[in-house]
Order: C-alpha cells, then sequence, then structure tokens
C-alpha cells in the first residue's frame, strides 16, 4: 500500500520490493506496566532487523498487548509487525484495534488465526474464534482497498497496511499447504511469515510446489528460524508447542554436543539453516524466533553475512 | 451412528443434491417462522447430526468441504486446517481426535462435483444463524446473504483450475 509520495509506508515493504533480503524478529513481550522494558527488549533486535513482530499473547499466554507494543515501537521510530491472532476477540474488536493501530502508524500486520487456549497459562478461558485468518486477511484489505468494514460501512481514512499472514509447510496435509498459501494470497497477503524450518530439504520441497502454482512472484515469503538453547529445549519445542516440527537428526546433533556447548551449537544450526534457505528461490527473507535469547539475534544476523541493517 | 456414510464423500454429494431437489417442492412452506420450521429443525438436527455430527450453524457448506462438518474442528475454521495439525494428522486441541480438514481434503479429492470448491474463500460465520435450518435458510438465500463488504471477495478465484489443483 503505498502513501501520498507513491512510496510504501511499510518501511518492511520498501525494503522487499528493493528485493533485498530482509531479516524481522520477535519480541519478547514484557509481562509488566514499563513501557521501558518494551524498549529494553527492542534494542537488541533494532540494529538488526527490517522489521520486530509483537506476538499476540503467543502459545495462549496473556503478556503486553501488541498492539500497545508496536505503538510504543512506533513512538520510537522502530519498525513494528504487529500480530494480530482470532483466539480473543470477535470481530468488533479486532477491527477496531486494526484502525486503532493504523492511526499509531503501525503499518505491517500479520493475521493469524492463533493457538489454542488450552496451549496456555488459563486453559480455562473462552476461545473465541469469530474470524479464521483467511476472513480476516479479507477483512483487514478491504478496510485498506476499499475503504469499508466488513458491514460495509465506510471508512473516512483507510488505513495503509502492508500485510501479512502464516505458514506452516511442516505438518500435514502436505499437499494442500501450497493451496492453503494460494488462499492466503487471495484473502489479501502480501508477505508471508512460516513456521520454524528445521527441515530444510520439506522446505525445498514445499518451495518447490509453491513456485509450480506461481505463488512465490506474488507474496514475499520470509522463513521462521531460531536457535535452540538446548537439546532439552528442542525437545520441549517439538512436543510442547504446537505446529513446530524438528526432525530427529537435528535433536540428535544437538544431543551429542556436551551441553555447555548445546546453545552454541544450536545458534550454528539456525545459521546453517538461514544461509541454505537463503539459496532457495522465492525466498525473501527471515523471520529469526529467539525466544528468550534475543540478544543472539545480533550474532545470528552477523555471523549468517546479513548485514548491514536495518535498511532505510 | 450413521458416520460411515461419511467414507463415501461420492455418494453423499450425490445425496445432497438429492435432497435439495426433494424438498424444492415444499419451498413454499419451508419459511423461517413458519409453523414446520420447528420439525425441520428436528428432521435436519436428527439426520445430519447422525451422519455428520452436525452442530446446526444454519449456514451448511459440507459439500464445499469435503463432506466433513467443519464447525467439529475445536477452532470452528471453515477456511483450511491450522498450523497445529500433529505429526500423525491429529488436532493440536484434542490430541485424540483426527484433524477435521485431514479428512475433509482427503474426502473431497473423491467428489467429483463439488470437489474444487475445497479451495473457496469460505465468509465469516452469521453467529445469528446458530440453530435454525440450513436447508431453509438455503431456499430464502439467508445463507449467502453476507456482510457487504465481503461481497466482492465472492469472484475471488483462489486456484484456477481443477487441473491446476491435482497438478499438486
Amino acid at each position: 500500500m503505498q502513501s501520498d509520495n507513491g512510496k510504501p509506508c511499510s518501511r518492511l515493504e520498501r525494503v522487499l520490493q528493493a528485493g533485498r533480503f530482509a531479516v524481522t524478529s520477535e519480541l519478547n513481550p514484557p509481562d509488566s506496566a514499563d513501557p521501558q522494558d518494551v524498549y529494553r527488549a527492542a534494542l537488541v533486535l533494532s540494529e538488526v532487523c527490517d522489521g520486530i513482530n509483537a506476538v499476540d499473547a503467543s502459545g495462549a499466554n496473556c503478556h503486553m498487548s501488541s498492539v500497545a507494543i508496536c505503538a510504543l515501537l512506533t513512538r520510537a521510530g522502530y519498525e513494528s509487525v504487529y500480530q494480530v491472532s482470532c483466539r480473543d476477540r470477535n470481530r468488533i474488536a479486532i477491527l477496531g484495534d486494526l484502525l486503532g493501530a493504523a492511526a499509531m502508524g503501525v503499518y505491517n500486520v500479520l493475521c493469524l488465526t492463533g493457538d489454542d487456549v488450552s496451549a496456555g497459562d488459563q486453559p480455562e478461558a473462552k476461545r473465541v474464534f469469530d474470524f479464521d485468518s483467511i476472513q480476516l486477511l479479507r477483512s483487514a484489505r478491504m478496510m485498506r482497498d476499499d475503504a469499508v468494514f466488513l458491514s460495509g460501512r465506510q471508512l473516512t481514512t483507510a488505513p495503509c497496511f502492508f500485510l501479512g499472514a502464516a505458514a506452516n509447510p511442516f505438518v500435514p496435509p502436505y499437499d494442500w499447504r501450497p493451496q492453503r498459501l494460494a488462499k492466503k494470497i487471495a484473502a489479501g497477503a502480501e508477505f508471508i511469515q512460516t513456521q520454524y524450518c528445521f527441515d530444510v530439504s520439506h522446505f525445498c520441497e514445499y518451495m518447490r510446489q509453491v513456485r509450480d502454482l506461481g505463488l512465490h512472484e506474488q507474496v514475499y515469503i520470509l522463513v521462521g528460524v531460531g536457535p535452540m538453547r538446548s537439546a532439552k529445549a528442542a525437545e520441549f519445542m517439538r512436543t510442547k508447542v504446537p505446529g513446530v516440527v524438528i526432525p530427529d537428526t537435528v535433536v540428535e546433533r544437538l544431543r551429542k554436543t556436551p551441553i555447555d556447548r548445546q546453545q552454541e551449537e544450536g545458534k550454528k544450526i539456525c545459521i546453517e539453516i538461514i544461509q541454505q534457505v537463503r539459496e532457495i528461490e522465492g525466498v525473501s527473507g527471515v523471520h529469526i524466533m529467539a525466544f528468550r535469547q534475543e540478544e543472539l539475534v545480533a550474532d545470528i544476523v552477523l555471523e549468517a553475512g546479513l548485514l548491514p541493517r536495518p535498511i532505510k | 451412528m450413521f458416520q460411515w456414510l461419511q467414507k463415501y464423500p461420492h455418494f453423499l454429494e450425490i445425496y445432497y443434491d438429492l435432497t435439495e431437489v426433494c424438498l424444492r417442492p415444499f419451498k413454499r412452506w419451508l419459511k423461517p417462522g413458519s409453523r414446520i420450521e420447528p420439525m425441520v429443525i428436528a428432521i435436519e438436527r436428527a439426520g445430519k447430526g447422525a451422519v455428520f455430527n452436525c452442530k446446526m450453524c444454519g449456514q451448511c457448506i459440507l459439500h464445499s468441504t469435503g463432506m466433513t462438518c467443519p464447525m467439529n474442528c475445536p477452532k470452528y475454521l471453515r477456511n483450511g486446517p491450522c498450523g497445529g495439525v500433529r505429526l500423525n494428522g491429529h488436532c493440536e486441541v484434542k490430541p485424540e481426535m483426527v484433524c477435521v480438514w485431514i479428512v475433509a481434503y482427503e474426502r473431497s479429492l473423491r467428489m467429483p462435483t463439488y470437489g474444487h470448491e475445497f479451495t473457496a474463500l469460505q465468509p465469516p460465520l452469521n453467529n445469528q444463524l446458530k440453530g435454525s435450518s440450513s436447508w431453509i435458510n438455503k431456499f430464502h438465500g439467508i445463507d449467502v446473504d453476507l456482510p457487504l463488504g465481503w461481497m466482492n471477495a465472492m469472484d475471488i478465484q483462489v486456484i484456477r483450475d481443477q487441473e491446476e489443483r491435482h497438478a499438486v
């Protein structure tokens, strides 16, 4: 989406449009009412990323809201990616928040269905899922393109969004996953951030199908990557975090490493994966999710040869 | 009880067309708020409940979802599986249940008439219609009375033709 001067509002979109390999990362959301906690968490990411994702109660655990984090980041001049999940709010709340976010200068929106409430620490909460990610994408796109709410009511000023969605190529039904991507693009997605990629050969096959459908020309794909802290953490991720698939060979490689060097090895694996996926046709960037080890992101970006950043 | 019937999606899509033909002569009596409405609802609930574990959302899209009721998905997803499907094809929320969308996809491949509708964009659910008869709603176009903003999403084509769908 373009602003008045003909350039996209979103800096992330400008980077991708220029054909530069983009790097985004995820901010650890504070359990705090202090804005400085957001800035502290952003500090280690802002120098090496083109966009900082603010998660929307990821894993169904309550943290500072993503819209507030994005607003704070925008105040400091950082580029934020506003994650919206359909789990906690109905369409009235979500669309209102989208407008509010746009008014505060948030341009990148990642539309997600969201983990189920049972994944979090309050499984007794009510699940909403009034929208799914595709209906949310479509509704955000019509606010932007047609300047109307879903109900058809007119907006006086349309938001200037760069719309994204998630994709998980690593879970079944495998041969339908590229078509699900096609569906998300048809609904309005312009960039994609994938689930953690630990199985590059599987991802290559997925991208081949994506290219066969011509989808890589319609959307920017950012591959999700991340360092594993230890073999134990990897085991936890693949058994407890919904949708994360880690092949045995990767976990085995970590297990064979002495415990005090496992974090280093995890980082090394992450860098190798970045270098491999970078070579795949149709990949436009990486999305580094370093949960509770955000300080590693700068090292990873440096050692993967992705500096200088951020690209203005 | 009759859920084994879902193993024959092609038979069910023929049956779906047949139901519509059989009910059409009664269209003038099949009205929302009519005296026979409670009876129609009871029949629909009993019949579709036994075969599809129907949740009576009132806007049936069974033929677009491999003759598998998407409302059985714990997240009520109507546009395909989420990213949390387990490697064994089971649900993220209910580990003992096979993902609704895994079976829906497999069945849609065996449906020559409506199988291609599997990739269509499905509009947000109209929560007002919950508990009403989707047969009555269909005859009177109530189930496709969508929010105005959604109207121009109706002709978005996701994947051009069936051939491309099978090529993947």
